[in-house]
């Protein structure tokens, strides 16, 4: 929003990177790296101090970091079985990384790094390769016949091959985009109605009172984005661990 | 027709397929409602699937809005 003249709504201005601080410019340490800075530190205070009084009836801070502990494990075993605590210390940190990121991104003035394709690109092509260098390890050459299910027809075999190998490759575009998009759409959301809210303005006495309308909107909004940057994270460490169990176990 | 409202048609005409998803969600839900009706005791883990298949058929929404967004914002 600029002063003066008529307003316009500056939706994707709220993702420019910014440099912080002279020697952030100096080394291109912008605030998208300062926030997953914070995000890792919260997480790790989280855990350090949760864990630390250790009392068999938990406080409430303990109580947090053991049901964050508990959660991420939980679906790890669910997904992948048994193994499924090898691979929990990576679906604990994705998780959080993005939980966080989801989150702290909702306060005012702050910035989501989630909402960067560069970011959920890199977070979903490690993804990838680490779930094809698990599957590689586990059962080497026969990895490769993950792209032709046992039992269907050989004469079929030109069709299935390219597709099974075309919905692997489109998996990290899929969790990247998904994560992404969700991101953007809902602080775009927010900055519309924002801005509707002083386009409204603008128009004194009756404007005022039609501007509590966006208003409204934006804190229903705010409600939903909780829910939202939960729910990514979730479907983000879930989907990563699908992802392992199929490298596992071979369909 | 210039170039200015051709945008914002084409950005209206991006999130048609919002109509589908609509339809997709609504088929999630109901069928998590009638799943859990069924039988109550397989909540927990139906719960779970259905809030997976939301947001995997969400993101289809939020694929064409973002197109819309694209169209008009950029």
């Amino acid at each position: 929003m600029q002063g003066g003249g008529e307003p316009t709504i500056n939706a994707l201005g709220q993702f420019r990177l910014e440099p912080v601080g002279y020697l952030g410019s100096a080394v291109n340490f912008t605030q998208s790296n300062l926030l997953m800075v914070i995000a890792a530190a919260l997480v790790l205070l989280l855990l350090y101090y949760g864990s630390r009084p250790r009392a068999v009836v938990p406080g409430r801070l303990q109580a947090l970091a053991e049901l964050a502990y508990e959660f991420p494990r939980q679906m790890a075993v669910d997904q992948i079985g048994p193994e499924g605590k090898r691979f929990f210390p990576f679906v604990f940190t994705l998780f959080f990384f993005v939980l966080m990121g989801n989150l702290l991104g909702l306060f005012p003035f702050s910035f989501t790094y989630t909402s960067h394709i560069a970011v959920t690109a890199a977070l979903a092509v490690l993804v990838i390769v680490i779930v094809t260098i698990v599957a590689l390890a586990e059962h080497g050459w026969t990895f490769f016949t993950y792209f032709f299910p046992s039992g269907a027809p050989v004469f079929l075999a030109p069709l299935i091959v390219p597709i099974e190998i075309i919905s692997y490759l489109s998996r990290p575009v899929s969790l990247s985009i998904r994560l992404f998009a969700n991101m953007v759409a809902g602080h775009v959301m927010f900055a519309v109605f924002a801005a509707f809210v002083v386009m409204m303005g603008r128009w004194h006495g009756v404007g005022m009172v039609a501007a509590l309308g966006p208003l409204a909107v934006n804190v229903v909004l705010m409600g939903f984005e909780l829910l939202v940057a939960a729910l990514q994270a979730y479907v983000f460490a879930i989907l990563t661990c699908i992802y392992l169990h199929d490298a596992v176990h071979l369909h | 027709m210039d170039v200015a409202a051709a945008t914002k048609l084409g950005a209206g005409i991006a999130v048609i397929a919002l109509a589908g998803v609509g339809i997709g969600i609504g088929n999630i839900f109901s069928a998590l409602v009638t799943s859990i009706a069924r039988n109550p005791s397989a909540r927990d883990q139906v719960f779970g699937l259905g809030i997976l298949g939301f947001a995997l058929t969400e993101a289809v929404a939020l694929f064409a809005l973002l197109i819309a967004f694209l169209i008009l914002f950029t």
